[in-house]
Protein backbone atom coordinates (compact mmCIF):
# COMPACT_ATOMS: atom_id res chain seq x y z
CA UNK A 1 0.00 0.00 0.00
CA UNK A 2 1.43 3.65 -1.13
CA UNK A 3 0.99 5.19 2.14
CA UNK A 4 1.65 8.15 0.33
CA UNK A 5 1.44 10.45 2.93
CA UNK A 6 3.81 8.62 5.01
CA UNK A 7 6.72 11.24 3.36
CA UNK A 8 5.54 14.04 3.21
CA UNK A 9 5.06 13.94 6.87
CA UNK A 10 8.07 12.65 7.99
CA UNK A 11 10.06 15.51 6.48
CA UNK A 12 7.88 17.93 7.47
CA UNK A 13 7.51 16.69 11.47
CA UNK A 14 11.26 16.97 11.54
CA UNK A 15 10.10 20.75 11.43
CA UNK A 16 7.72 20.62 13.64
CA UNK A 17 9.13 22.65 16.33
CA UNK A 18 7.25 26.04 13.67
CA UNK A 19 3.66 23.80 14.22
CA UNK A 20 3.99 24.40 17.65
CA UNK A 21 2.61 27.23 19.27
CA UNK A 22 4.59 29.69 21.25
CA UNK A 23 3.13 31.73 23.91
CA UNK A 24 4.63 35.18 22.47
CA UNK A 25 2.99 34.47 18.81
CA UNK A 26 -0.32 35.91 19.24
CA UNK A 27 -1.93 38.11 21.91
CA UNK A 28 -5.24 37.53 23.29
CA UNK A 29 -4.29 33.59 23.29
CA UNK A 30 -4.90 33.04 26.77
CA UNK A 31 -8.73 33.32 26.80
CA UNK A 32 -8.74 30.62 23.79
CA UNK A 33 -6.87 28.20 25.94
CA UNK A 34 -9.50 27.91 28.11
CA UNK A 35 -11.92 27.15 25.14
CA UNK A 36 -9.43 24.61 24.18
CA UNK A 37 -9.64 21.76 26.82
CA UNK A 38 -7.11 18.79 27.43
CA UNK A 39 -9.91 16.39 27.24
CA UNK A 40 -10.24 16.75 23.21
CA UNK A 41 -7.32 15.10 22.36
CA UNK A 42 -7.97 12.18 24.62
CA UNK A 43 -10.21 9.82 21.98
CA UNK A 44 -7.60 10.33 19.46
CA UNK A 45 -4.76 9.96 21.80
CA UNK A 46 -6.45 6.68 23.50
CA UNK A 47 -7.22 4.90 19.76
CA UNK A 48 -3.48 5.57 18.89
CA UNK A 49 -1.94 4.42 22.11
CA UNK A 50 -4.09 1.16 21.42
CA UNK A 51 -3.45 1.11 18.13
CA UNK A 52 0.15 1.95 17.78
CA UNK A 53 1.80 2.69 20.72
CA UNK A 54 1.68 0.37 23.16
CA UNK A 55 1.63 -2.52 20.12
CA UNK A 56 5.00 -1.12 18.71
CA UNK A 57 6.84 -1.43 22.31
CA UNK A 58 5.23 -4.98 22.91
CA UNK A 59 6.14 -5.29 19.09
CA UNK A 60 10.11 -4.20 20.16
CA UNK A 61 9.81 -6.59 23.04
CA UNK A 62 9.15 -9.97 21.10
CA UNK A 63 11.72 -9.26 19.07
CA UNK A 64 13.86 -10.27 22.06
CA UNK A 65 12.04 -13.47 22.17
CA UNK A 66 11.80 -16.95 20.21
CA UNK A 67 7.73 -17.08 20.34
CA UNK A 68 6.13 -19.21 17.91
CA UNK A 69 2.73 -17.30 18.05
CA UNK A 70 0.68 -20.09 19.28
CA UNK A 71 2.53 -21.96 22.71
CA UNK A 72 1.91 -19.27 25.59
CA UNK A 73 5.62 -19.47 26.94
CA UNK A 74 8.00 -17.04 25.28
CA UNK A 75 11.46 -17.30 25.94
CA UNK A 76 13.91 -14.62 26.40
CA UNK A 77 16.61 -14.97 24.02
CA UNK A 78 18.21 -11.68 23.74
CA UNK A 79 19.84 -10.55 20.29
CA UNK A 80 19.45 -14.03 19.30
CA UNK A 81 16.62 -13.51 16.84
CA UNK A 82 18.53 -10.25 15.56
CA UNK A 83 21.92 -12.25 14.91
CA UNK A 84 19.67 -14.77 13.02
CA UNK A 85 18.83 -12.03 10.43
CA UNK A 86 22.04 -11.40 9.46
CA UNK A 87 23.12 -15.34 8.86
CA UNK A 88 19.52 -15.56 7.15
CA UNK A 89 20.64 -15.51 3.51
CA UNK A 90 17.08 -15.07 2.61
CA UNK A 91 16.60 -11.98 5.00
CA UNK A 92 19.62 -10.48 3.64
CA UNK A 93 18.60 -11.03 -0.03
CA UNK A 94 15.44 -9.58 0.54
CA UNK A 95 17.09 -6.39 2.19
CA UNK A 96 18.99 -6.20 -1.02
CA UNK A 97 16.17 -6.78 -3.28
CA UNK A 98 14.52 -3.78 -1.39
CA UNK A 99 17.35 -1.23 -1.49
CA UNK A 100 17.78 -2.20 -5.37
CA UNK A 101 14.28 -1.48 -6.15
CA UNK A 102 14.22 1.72 -3.47
CA UNK A 103 17.54 3.13 -5.68
CA UNK A 104 15.62 2.29 -8.90
CA UNK A 105 12.17 3.07 -8.40
CA UNK A 106 12.97 6.24 -6.84
CA UNK A 107 15.47 7.08 -9.69
CA UNK A 108 13.16 6.20 -12.51
CA UNK A 109 10.18 8.13 -11.20
CA UNK A 110 11.64 11.08 -10.34
CA UNK A 111 13.35 11.23 -14.06
CA UNK A 112 10.17 10.57 -15.53
CA UNK A 113 7.72 12.91 -13.22
CA UNK A 114 9.82 15.46 -14.05
CA UNK A 115 10.39 15.05 -17.78
CA UNK A 116 6.40 14.59 -17.75
CA UNK A 117 5.89 17.68 -15.41
CA UNK A 118 8.30 19.51 -17.72
CA UNK A 119 6.14 18.59 -20.76
CA UNK A 120 2.53 19.04 -18.77
CA UNK A 121 4.24 22.52 -17.77
CA UNK A 122 4.77 23.75 -21.35
CA UNK A 123 1.00 22.87 -22.68
CA UNK A 124 -1.11 25.41 -21.69
CA UNK A 125 -4.56 23.98 -22.90
CA UNK A 126 -4.35 20.89 -22.38
CA UNK A 127 -2.38 21.17 -18.78
CA UNK A 128 -5.63 19.58 -16.81
CA UNK A 129 -6.31 16.58 -19.10
CA UNK A 130 -3.00 15.70 -19.34
CA UNK A 131 -2.75 15.81 -15.22
CA UNK A 132 -5.91 13.89 -14.69
CA UNK A 133 -4.72 11.32 -16.85
CA UNK A 134 -1.33 10.61 -15.83
CA UNK A 135 -2.05 10.85 -12.03
CA UNK A 136 -4.87 8.08 -12.20
CA UNK A 137 -2.94 5.28 -12.07
CA UNK A 138 -1.75 6.34 -8.07
CA UNK A 139 -5.56 5.94 -7.31
CA UNK A 140 -5.94 2.51 -8.62
CA UNK A 141 -5.84 -0.14 -6.15
CA UNK A 142 -1.87 -1.47 -6.17
CA UNK A 143 -3.74 -4.92 -6.53
CA UNK A 144 -5.58 -3.89 -9.47
CA UNK A 145 -2.45 -2.43 -11.27
CA UNK A 146 -0.11 -5.46 -10.20
CA UNK A 147 -2.60 -7.96 -11.49
CA UNK A 148 -3.05 -5.83 -14.90
CA UNK A 149 0.67 -5.46 -15.65
CA UNK A 150 0.98 -9.31 -14.89
CA UNK A 151 -0.98 -10.15 -17.91
CA UNK A 152 0.95 -7.63 -20.18
CA UNK A 153 3.96 -8.91 -19.21
CA UNK A 154 3.40 -12.59 -19.46
CA UNK A 155 5.55 -13.97 -21.92
CA UNK A 156 2.58 -14.51 -24.51
CA UNK A 157 1.39 -10.87 -23.51
CA UNK A 158 1.38 -7.62 -25.31
CA UNK A 159 4.09 -6.02 -23.95
CA UNK A 160 6.45 -9.02 -25.81
CA UNK A 161 3.90 -8.47 -28.68
CA UNK A 162 5.15 -5.16 -29.11
CA UNK A 163 8.15 -5.89 -29.18
CA UNK A 164 7.39 -8.50 -31.99
CA UNK A 165 5.72 -5.88 -33.96
CA UNK A 166 9.00 -3.43 -33.73
CA UNK A 167 10.68 -6.08 -35.36
CA UNK A 168 12.11 -7.62 -32.33
CA UNK A 169 10.32 -10.98 -32.95
CA UNK A 170 13.32 -12.63 -30.56
CA UNK A 171 13.19 -10.21 -27.79
CA UNK A 172 10.53 -12.20 -25.64
CA UNK A 173 11.81 -12.65 -21.98
CA UNK A 174 9.42 -13.81 -19.15
CA UNK A 175 9.30 -10.88 -17.44
CA UNK A 176 7.96 -12.52 -14.04
CA UNK A 177 9.45 -15.70 -14.28
CA UNK A 178 13.28 -14.58 -15.42
CA UNK A 179 14.57 -14.20 -11.52
CA UNK A 180 16.95 -11.75 -13.33
CA UNK A 181 13.92 -9.45 -14.70
CA UNK A 182 11.50 -9.73 -12.00
CA UNK A 183 12.59 -7.08 -9.95
CA UNK A 184 12.95 -4.88 -12.90
CA UNK A 185 9.51 -6.19 -13.86
CA UNK A 186 7.85 -4.98 -10.57
CA UNK A 187 10.22 -1.83 -10.80
CA UNK A 188 8.33 -0.97 -13.56
CA UNK A 189 4.47 -1.74 -12.39
CA UNK A 190 5.55 0.89 -9.26
CA UNK A 191 7.20 3.20 -11.36
CA UNK A 192 3.63 3.36 -13.97
CA UNK A 193 1.80 3.84 -10.77
CA UNK A 194 2.92 6.51 -9.29
CA UNK A 195 5.14 8.66 -11.87
CA UNK A 196 1.99 10.71 -12.23
CA UNK A 197 2.33 11.79 -8.72
CA UNK A 198 5.91 12.84 -8.93
CA UNK A 199 4.81 15.03 -11.51
CA UNK A 200 2.17 16.79 -9.40
CA UNK A 201 4.25 17.59 -7.08
CA UNK A 202 6.98 19.04 -9.62
CA UNK A 203 4.22 21.03 -11.61
CA UNK A 204 3.29 22.11 -8.48
CA UNK A 205 7.04 23.24 -8.07
CA UNK A 206 7.08 24.31 -11.59
CA UNK A 207 4.32 26.79 -11.09
CA UNK A 208 6.23 28.54 -7.98
CA UNK A 209 9.17 29.68 -10.25
CA UNK A 210 9.08 33.27 -11.10
CA UNK A 211 8.35 33.68 -14.51
CA UNK A 212 9.89 36.81 -15.15
CA UNK A 213 13.71 35.12 -14.13
CA UNK A 214 12.51 32.36 -16.92
CA UNK A 215 11.87 35.47 -19.56
CA UNK A 216 15.26 37.09 -18.62
CA UNK A 217 16.80 34.27 -19.83
CA UNK A 218 15.44 33.95 -22.88
CA UNK A 219 16.05 37.68 -23.45
CA UNK A 220 19.85 36.49 -22.73
CA UNK A 221 20.22 34.03 -24.84
CA UNK A 222 20.38 31.00 -22.99
CA UNK A 223 19.42 27.73 -24.21
CA UNK A 224 16.80 25.26 -22.68
CA UNK A 225 19.35 23.43 -20.47
CA UNK A 226 21.18 25.87 -19.26
CA UNK A 227 17.74 27.44 -18.26
CA UNK A 228 16.69 23.89 -16.87
CA UNK A 229 19.75 23.77 -14.78
CA UNK A 230 20.07 27.33 -13.25
CA UNK A 231 17.57 28.64 -13.00
CA UNK A 232 14.51 25.69 -12.17
CA UNK A 233 16.99 22.86 -10.74
CA UNK A 234 17.44 25.04 -7.96
CA UNK A 235 13.73 26.52 -7.26
CA UNK A 236 12.87 22.79 -7.51
CA UNK A 237 14.73 21.91 -4.96
CA UNK A 238 12.07 21.14 -2.26
CA UNK A 239 10.35 19.25 -4.80
CA UNK A 240 12.69 16.70 -5.31
CA UNK A 241 13.53 16.52 -1.86
CA UNK A 242 9.99 15.42 -0.90
CA UNK A 243 9.80 13.60 -4.22
CA UNK A 244 13.16 11.61 -3.43
CA UNK A 245 11.71 10.81 0.40
CA UNK A 246 8.48 9.75 -0.42
CA UNK A 247 9.68 7.19 -3.18
CA UNK A 248 12.44 5.81 -1.17
CA UNK A 249 10.26 5.07 2.02
CA UNK A 250 7.37 3.39 0.01
CA UNK A 251 9.66 1.62 -2.07
CA UNK A 252 11.65 -0.07 1.06
CA UNK A 253 8.03 -0.84 2.59
CA UNK A 254 6.90 -2.54 -0.86
CA UNK A 255 4.58 -4.99 -0.04
CA UNK A 256 0.93 -5.31 -2.28
CA UNK A 257 2.35 -5.48 -5.49
CA UNK A 258 4.62 -7.91 -5.16
CA UNK A 259 2.94 -10.22 -2.89
CA UNK A 260 0.42 -10.76 -5.23
CA UNK A 261 1.88 -11.46 -8.34
CA UNK A 262 5.15 -13.56 -7.83
CA UNK A 263 4.80 -14.23 -3.55
CA UNK A 264 8.29 -12.91 -3.34
CA UNK A 265 9.26 -15.72 -6.36
CA UNK A 266 10.31 -17.06 -7.99
CA UNK A 267 12.01 -19.19 -5.59
CA UNK A 268 13.01 -16.08 -3.47
CA UNK A 269 14.20 -13.84 -6.24
CA UNK A 270 11.62 -10.88 -5.21
CA UNK A 271 11.25 -11.01 -1.89
CA UNK A 272 11.25 -7.88 -0.41
CA UNK A 273 12.03 -6.88 3.39
CA UNK A 274 7.91 -6.79 3.46
CA UNK A 275 7.24 -9.96 2.12
CA UNK A 276 10.07 -11.54 4.07
CA UNK A 277 8.35 -10.66 7.37
CA UNK A 278 5.18 -11.87 6.33
CA UNK A 279 5.91 -14.90 5.38
CA UNK A 280 7.82 -15.63 8.61
CA UNK A 281 4.98 -14.36 10.75
CA UNK A 282 2.01 -16.03 8.94
CA UNK A 283 3.69 -18.69 7.33
CA UNK A 284 6.57 -20.04 9.07
CA UNK A 285 5.07 -19.18 12.46
CA UNK A 286 8.39 -17.58 13.45
CA UNK A 287 7.13 -14.61 15.16
CA UNK A 288 10.08 -13.69 17.20
CA UNK A 289 11.59 -13.73 14.09
CA UNK A 290 9.07 -12.22 11.77
CA UNK A 291 9.12 -9.25 14.50
CA UNK A 292 13.06 -8.75 14.58
CA UNK A 293 12.99 -8.29 10.95
CA UNK A 294 10.70 -5.93 11.45
CA UNK A 295 12.57 -3.80 13.51
CA UNK A 296 15.44 -4.06 11.34
CA UNK A 297 13.22 -2.67 8.81
CA UNK A 298 12.51 0.36 11.03
CA UNK A 299 15.62 0.75 11.59
CA UNK A 300 16.29 1.10 8.00
CA UNK A 301 13.98 3.27 7.17
CA UNK A 302 14.77 5.65 9.72
CA UNK A 303 18.36 5.47 9.04
CA UNK A 304 17.52 6.58 5.14
CA UNK A 305 15.12 9.08 5.92
CA UNK A 306 17.21 10.76 8.47
CA UNK A 307 20.27 10.63 6.41
CA UNK A 308 17.88 11.68 3.26
CA UNK A 309 16.54 14.85 5.00
CA UNK A 310 20.25 15.86 5.92
CA UNK A 311 21.63 15.41 2.24
CA UNK A 312 18.66 16.93 0.41
CA UNK A 313 17.97 20.06 3.07
CA UNK A 314 21.32 20.54 3.24
CA UNK A 315 20.90 21.31 -0.68
CA UNK A 316 17.57 23.79 0.25
CA UNK A 317 19.21 25.77 2.50
CA UNK A 318 21.95 26.48 0.76
CA UNK A 319 19.69 28.68 -1.35
CA UNK B 1 1.98 15.18 -25.07
CA UNK B 2 -0.81 13.88 -25.52
CA UNK B 3 0.66 11.04 -27.62
CA UNK B 4 2.64 10.37 -24.20
CA UNK B 5 -0.71 10.52 -22.02
CA UNK B 6 -2.77 8.21 -23.89
CA UNK B 7 0.66 5.68 -24.01
CA UNK B 8 0.19 6.10 -20.17
CA UNK B 9 -3.17 4.83 -20.28
CA UNK B 10 -2.85 2.00 -22.85
CA UNK B 11 -2.90 -0.66 -19.53
CA UNK B 12 -6.25 0.62 -19.09
CA UNK B 13 -7.46 0.61 -22.54
CA UNK B 14 -6.32 -3.08 -22.73
CA UNK B 15 -8.70 -3.52 -19.12
CA UNK B 16 -11.70 -1.59 -20.15
CA UNK B 17 -11.13 -3.70 -23.96
CA UNK B 18 -10.27 -6.70 -22.91
CA UNK B 19 -13.48 -7.00 -19.91
CA UNK B 20 -15.83 -6.23 -22.92
CA UNK B 21 -15.01 -8.98 -24.95
CA UNK B 22 -16.72 -12.13 -24.77
CA UNK B 23 -15.10 -15.06 -23.45
CA UNK B 24 -15.12 -16.83 -26.35
CA UNK B 25 -13.14 -13.76 -28.23
CA UNK B 26 -9.25 -14.77 -28.55
CA UNK B 27 -8.78 -11.66 -30.37
CA UNK B 28 -5.60 -9.41 -29.61
CA UNK B 29 -5.82 -7.68 -26.56
CA UNK B 30 -4.78 -4.15 -28.68
CA UNK B 31 -7.30 -5.17 -31.22
CA UNK B 32 -10.54 -2.40 -30.07
CA UNK B 33 -13.49 -5.06 -29.28
CA UNK B 34 -16.06 -5.42 -32.21
CA UNK B 35 -19.09 -6.95 -30.58
CA UNK B 36 -19.09 -5.49 -26.60
CA UNK B 37 -21.05 -7.85 -24.26
CA UNK B 38 -21.16 -6.83 -20.84
CA UNK B 39 -21.78 -10.72 -19.99
CA UNK B 40 -18.32 -10.62 -18.16
CA UNK B 41 -19.78 -8.38 -15.84
CA UNK B 42 -22.26 -9.97 -14.61
CA UNK B 43 -20.41 -12.93 -14.28
CA UNK B 44 -18.12 -11.76 -12.33
CA UNK B 45 -19.93 -9.78 -10.25
CA UNK B 46 -21.92 -12.75 -9.29
CA UNK B 47 -19.07 -15.05 -9.23
CA UNK B 48 -16.59 -12.84 -7.09
CA UNK B 49 -19.12 -11.69 -4.78
CA UNK B 50 -17.65 -8.17 -5.44
CA UNK B 51 -20.94 -6.50 -4.45
CA UNK B 52 -20.22 -7.85 -0.57
CA UNK B 53 -16.89 -6.75 -1.28
CA UNK B 54 -17.30 -3.35 -2.26
CA UNK B 55 -20.35 -2.81 0.93
CA UNK B 56 -17.58 -4.41 3.32
CA UNK B 57 -14.99 -1.72 1.63
CA UNK B 58 -17.67 1.12 1.85
CA UNK B 59 -18.73 0.27 5.20
CA UNK B 60 -15.26 0.20 6.25
CA UNK B 61 -14.45 3.27 4.61
CA UNK B 62 -17.33 5.74 5.43
CA UNK B 63 -16.95 4.48 9.45
CA UNK B 64 -13.34 5.16 9.56
CA UNK B 65 -13.29 8.65 7.89
CA UNK B 66 -16.02 9.45 9.93
CA UNK B 67 -14.27 8.60 13.69
CA UNK B 68 -11.06 9.93 11.81
CA UNK B 69 -12.31 13.68 11.04
CA UNK B 70 -14.48 13.99 14.18
CA UNK B 71 -11.55 12.55 16.66
CA UNK B 72 -8.83 14.71 14.42
CA UNK B 73 -10.28 17.53 14.09
CA UNK B 74 -10.94 17.32 18.24
CA UNK B 75 -7.35 16.51 19.06
CA UNK B 76 -5.87 18.86 16.52
CA UNK B 77 -7.69 21.87 18.37
CA UNK B 78 -5.74 22.18 21.66
CA UNK B 79 -2.38 20.80 19.94
CA UNK B 80 -3.19 24.27 17.77
CA UNK B 81 -4.10 26.67 20.53
CA UNK B 82 -2.90 25.62 23.59
CA UNK B 83 1.27 26.30 24.30
CA UNK B 84 0.98 24.77 27.52
CA UNK B 85 3.86 21.94 27.56
CA UNK B 86 1.60 19.00 27.44
CA UNK B 87 0.31 20.04 24.27
CA UNK B 88 3.48 20.19 22.13
CA UNK B 89 4.86 16.75 24.32
CA UNK B 90 1.57 15.21 22.69
CA UNK B 91 1.60 16.66 19.39
CA UNK B 92 4.97 14.45 19.10
CA UNK B 93 3.83 11.65 20.76
CA UNK B 94 1.45 11.59 17.64
CA UNK B 95 4.09 12.27 15.33
CA UNK B 96 5.97 9.79 15.76
CA UNK B 97 3.28 7.29 14.91
CA UNK B 98 4.77 8.32 11.47
CA UNK B 99 7.83 7.44 11.36
CA UNK B 100 7.01 3.66 13.03
CA UNK B 101 6.40 1.61 10.46
CA UNK B 102 3.09 -0.59 10.70
CA UNK B 103 4.90 -4.04 11.06
CA UNK B 104 5.75 -3.66 14.43
CA UNK B 105 3.10 -3.27 15.68
CA UNK B 106 1.51 -5.92 13.39
CA UNK B 107 1.84 -9.26 15.72
CA UNK B 108 1.00 -7.59 18.96
CA UNK B 109 -2.09 -5.34 17.60
CA UNK B 110 -2.72 -8.63 15.18
CA UNK B 111 -3.06 -11.06 18.66
CA UNK B 112 -5.06 -8.07 20.60
CA UNK B 113 -7.40 -8.40 17.86
CA UNK B 114 -7.52 -12.13 18.31
CA UNK B 115 -8.26 -11.76 22.34
CA UNK B 116 -11.17 -9.29 21.22
CA UNK B 117 -12.74 -11.70 19.03
CA UNK B 118 -12.88 -9.15 16.64
CA UNK B 119 -10.42 -10.82 14.25
CA UNK B 120 -12.92 -11.66 11.36
CA UNK B 121 -15.27 -8.24 11.37
CA UNK B 122 -14.84 -4.76 9.44
CA UNK B 123 -14.49 -3.40 12.65
CA UNK B 124 -11.68 -4.19 13.49
CA UNK B 125 -10.68 -3.01 10.39
CA UNK B 126 -12.28 0.40 11.55
CA UNK B 127 -10.44 0.61 14.90
CA UNK B 128 -6.80 -0.10 13.26
CA UNK B 129 -7.43 3.06 10.51
CA UNK B 130 -9.07 5.18 13.53
CA UNK B 131 -5.91 4.24 15.57
CA UNK B 132 -3.02 4.36 12.72
CA UNK B 133 -4.66 6.82 9.99
CA UNK B 134 -5.00 10.15 13.16
CA UNK B 135 -1.14 10.95 13.39
CA UNK B 136 -1.51 12.86 9.83
CA UNK B 137 -5.04 13.68 9.75
CA UNK B 138 -4.45 15.83 13.34
CA UNK B 139 -0.78 16.83 11.30
CA UNK B 140 -3.52 18.32 8.47
CA UNK B 141 -6.06 19.78 10.89
CA UNK B 142 -3.34 21.42 13.57
CA UNK B 143 -1.05 22.65 10.98
CA UNK B 144 -4.67 24.48 8.94
CA UNK B 145 -5.71 25.61 12.12
CA UNK B 146 -2.29 27.09 13.27
CA UNK B 147 -2.61 29.42 10.63
CA UNK B 148 -5.88 30.93 11.28
CA UNK B 149 -6.83 33.18 13.15
CA UNK B 150 -8.01 33.25 16.69
CA UNK B 151 -10.27 36.29 16.37
CA UNK B 152 -13.40 34.28 15.68
CA UNK B 153 -12.92 31.89 18.94
CA UNK B 154 -12.60 35.02 20.83
CA UNK B 155 -15.59 36.55 19.61
CA UNK B 156 -17.36 33.46 20.33
CA UNK B 157 -16.06 33.64 24.01
CA UNK B 158 -17.38 37.22 24.20
CA UNK B 159 -20.43 36.00 23.06
CA UNK B 160 -20.18 33.44 25.83
CA UNK B 161 -20.13 30.44 24.00
CA UNK B 162 -19.28 27.79 25.79
CA UNK B 163 -16.01 25.26 24.58
CA UNK B 164 -18.31 22.71 22.87
CA UNK B 165 -20.12 25.51 20.84
CA UNK B 166 -16.93 27.42 20.44
CA UNK B 167 -16.00 24.03 18.61
CA UNK B 168 -18.50 22.80 16.55
CA UNK B 169 -20.01 26.53 15.88
CA UNK B 170 -16.66 28.28 14.94
CA UNK B 171 -13.74 26.07 14.47
CA UNK B 172 -15.18 22.91 12.77
CA UNK B 173 -16.42 25.02 9.60
CA UNK B 174 -13.39 27.22 9.51
CA UNK B 175 -11.92 23.62 9.27
CA UNK B 176 -14.23 22.49 6.01
CA UNK B 177 -11.01 23.12 3.14
CA UNK B 178 -8.72 20.66 5.61
CA UNK B 179 -11.58 18.41 6.02
CA UNK B 180 -11.72 17.18 2.01
CA UNK B 181 -8.20 16.87 1.91
CA UNK B 182 -8.36 14.09 5.16
CA UNK B 183 -11.37 12.71 4.18
CA UNK B 184 -10.06 12.31 0.64
CA UNK B 185 -6.57 10.79 1.35
CA UNK B 186 -8.04 8.63 4.35
CA UNK B 187 -10.61 7.06 1.58
CA UNK B 188 -7.92 6.52 -0.84
CA UNK B 189 -5.74 5.11 1.71
CA UNK B 190 -8.56 2.59 3.42
CA UNK B 191 -9.95 1.75 0.06
CA UNK B 192 -7.20 0.52 -1.70
CA UNK B 193 -5.39 -0.75 1.38
CA UNK B 194 -4.78 -4.84 0.92
CA UNK B 195 -2.45 -6.26 3.65
CA UNK B 196 -4.54 -5.60 6.71
CA UNK B 197 -7.68 -6.77 5.60
CA UNK B 198 -6.02 -9.60 4.27
CA UNK B 199 -4.91 -10.02 7.96
CA UNK B 200 -7.66 -9.53 9.66
CA UNK B 201 -10.35 -11.08 7.92
CA UNK B 202 -9.08 -13.84 6.16
CA UNK B 203 -11.08 -17.15 6.70
CA UNK B 204 -14.21 -15.27 7.41
CA UNK B 205 -17.03 -14.58 5.24
CA UNK B 206 -16.19 -10.67 5.02
CA UNK B 207 -13.65 -8.96 2.68
CA UNK B 208 -12.64 -5.68 1.04
CA UNK B 209 -12.03 -5.10 -2.85
CA UNK B 210 -8.37 -5.61 -2.91
CA UNK B 211 -8.54 -8.67 -1.10
CA UNK B 212 -11.39 -9.76 -3.01
CA UNK B 213 -9.94 -8.93 -6.10
CA UNK B 214 -6.76 -11.09 -4.58
CA UNK B 215 -9.11 -14.31 -4.38
CA UNK B 216 -10.99 -13.49 -7.62
CA UNK B 217 -8.01 -13.53 -9.80
CA UNK B 218 -6.07 -16.39 -8.02
CA UNK B 219 -9.52 -18.75 -8.92
CA UNK B 220 -10.12 -17.44 -12.47
CA UNK B 221 -6.51 -17.08 -13.36
CA UNK B 222 -6.87 -18.31 -16.41
CA UNK B 223 -10.18 -16.55 -17.83
CA UNK B 224 -8.43 -13.00 -18.24
CA UNK B 225 -11.54 -11.36 -20.07
CA UNK B 226 -13.71 -12.04 -16.70
CA UNK B 227 -11.11 -11.44 -14.54
CA UNK B 228 -10.97 -7.92 -16.38
CA UNK B 229 -14.58 -7.36 -15.77
CA UNK B 230 -13.81 -8.02 -11.64
CA UNK B 231 -10.96 -5.59 -11.95
CA UNK B 232 -13.36 -3.01 -13.62
CA UNK B 233 -15.74 -3.31 -11.08
CA UNK B 234 -13.59 -3.03 -8.38
CA UNK B 235 -11.48 0.54 -9.56
CA UNK B 236 -14.79 2.03 -10.86
CA UNK B 237 -16.06 3.71 -7.48
CA UNK B 238 -12.64 5.17 -6.74
CA UNK B 239 -11.42 6.05 -10.10
CA UNK B 240 -15.19 7.85 -10.51
CA UNK B 241 -14.59 9.50 -7.27
CA UNK B 242 -11.32 10.62 -9.04
CA UNK B 243 -12.41 12.06 -12.16
CA UNK B 244 -15.37 13.50 -9.91
CA UNK B 245 -13.06 15.59 -7.52
CA UNK B 246 -9.55 15.20 -9.28
CA UNK B 247 -8.87 19.07 -8.65
CA UNK B 248 -9.24 18.60 -4.97
CA UNK B 249 -7.47 14.90 -4.67
CA UNK B 250 -4.08 16.66 -6.78
CA UNK B 251 -4.38 19.35 -4.66
CA UNK B 252 -4.44 17.40 -1.47
CA UNK B 253 -1.58 15.08 -2.58
CA UNK B 254 0.80 17.96 -3.54
CA UNK B 255 -0.28 20.25 -0.61
CA UNK B 256 2.68 18.62 1.10
CA UNK B 257 5.19 20.74 -1.05
CA UNK B 258 4.22 24.05 0.94
CA UNK B 259 3.35 22.38 4.12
Amino acid sequence: MMRSSDGIVRMVTLEARTLVPRDSAVPGKRRALRRAPFYFVIPAAALYAFVVLWPSIQGVGFAFTDWNGLDPHKTFVGLKEFTKVFQDAQALSALGHSLLLALGITVSQNVIGLLLALGVNSRIKTRNVLRVFLFAPAVITPVAAAFLWQYMLNPSGIVNEIFRLVGLKDFQPSWMGDPNLVLLSIGVIVVWEYSGYSMVIYLAGLQGINQEVIEASYVDGAGAFRRFWSIVRPELAPAITINVMLAVIASLKLFDQVQVTTGGGPGYASETLSTIIYKNIFQFSQFGYGVALAVVLTVCVTIVSVAQYRVLGRQNKGD
Amino acid sequence: MITVGLIFLLPLYVLVNQSLKAPSDLSDPLAPVTKPTLVNYSDAWQEGDLGHALLTSALVTICSVLVLVIISALAAYPLARSTRRWSSITFYAFMIGLLLPFQLALVPLYVTMRDLHLLGTPWSLVLFYSGHLAPFSIFLYSGFLRAQSIEYEEAAAVDGAGTWQTFWRVVFPLLRPVTGTVIILNVLNIWNDFFTPLLYLSGSPNTTVPVALYSFVGEFVSRWNLVFAGLVISIAPILLIYFLMQRTIIKGFSSGLKG
